[in-house]
């Protein structure tokens, strides 16, 4: 077994844990912290696939400054607990045989039908540099770039528009 | 060298946790979270075969799916505040009915 397999059965491993351990935690703040764990995790496999730039927007955008919003907003409205609701019983053990079943899907999908050829091999590091990234982006991918801006314009707008307090008397 | 099919293995079972999650859990910002995860693993994806295909436009891509969770994260974690503000609870059971 090379060095190669094992670094990534232990990261899998760190990855599937912490995403299990979000989705079971009863408190907000401990999924949340599980979360930013989980996207640790997925930026170092893109450093081992050779992707330095999106690794680091990973950790500073992701782990940095969306999961702070997350916690953020946990605790500015104290929801880390939800009182059990009766409602919908059935629905748990239901959506966990679901599941299974996605899974099994996706796995005949994927390696019963479709061989997926290809080993990752060591490429140089001037491949995917933050370069090599910029040149592409701002070459072949201008106009999408652009619309983003204008995406995460609205998405502000529209935030501090929804979240803005109503005077009073002004809605019926 | 690890084979790409561990990759895809990897994504589809985070994946389908993320789904799982979305499923079973009741608290807004927890099925919020399970939904980053499922972009996450599609980004994992798309970073594994753009290594495979010596393909740089799947990591630009990985870049603008990342733009757009971060916009979709804000206006969302504001509904929630909002939906928190009128209803005094996030638990999406008790948020059913359309009219506050």
């Amino acid at each position: 077994m090379n060095p190669d397999l094992i670094v990534f059965f232990v990261l899998a491993l760190v990855a599937v844990g912490t995403a299990v351990g979000m989705v079971l935690s009863r408190n907000a703040v401990y999924s949340a912290l599980f979360l930013i764990m989980n996207f640790s995790t997925v930026a170092v496999f893109y450093l081992i696939l050779g992707a330095p730039f999106i690794a680091m927007a990973q950790i500073t955008v992701y782990a940095g400054a969306i999961m702070v919003l997350f916690l953020f907003v946990i605790m500015l409205l104290g929801a880390e607990h939800l009182s059990r609701s009766p409602l919908f019983d059935w629905q748990k053990p239901l959506a966990v045989v679901m599941g299974i079943i996605l899974m099994a899907e996706a796995g005949y999908a994927l390696f019963v039908r479709d061989h997926i050829p290809g080993i990752v091999h060591n490429i140089s590091p001037e491949h995917a540099s933050p370069q090599a990234i910029g040149m592409t982006l701002f070459n072949d991918y201008f106009l999408p770039f652009q619309i983003t801006a204008v995406l995460l314009l609205a998405a502000m707008i529209g935030a501090i528009v929804i979240t803005k307090k109503e005077k009073k008397g002004s809605r019926g | 060298m690890v084979p790409v099919s561990y990759y895809v293995a990897l994504s589809a079972v985070l994946f389908t946790i993320g789904v799982v999650g979305v499923l079973t859990r009741r608290n807004a910002i927890i099925i919020f979270m399970s939904i980053e995860l499922m972009l996450n693993s599609a980004n994992l994806l798309f970073v594994a075969f753009s290594r495979i295909l010596f393909d740089l436009g799947g990591q630009i891509f990985v870049f603008f799916v990342m733009t757009v969770a971060a916009a979709e994260v804000a206006v969302g974690l504001a509904l929630i505040v909002i939906v928190f503000r009128t209803k005094k609870s996030i638990n999406i059971d008790e948020v059913s009915s359309l009219k506050g």
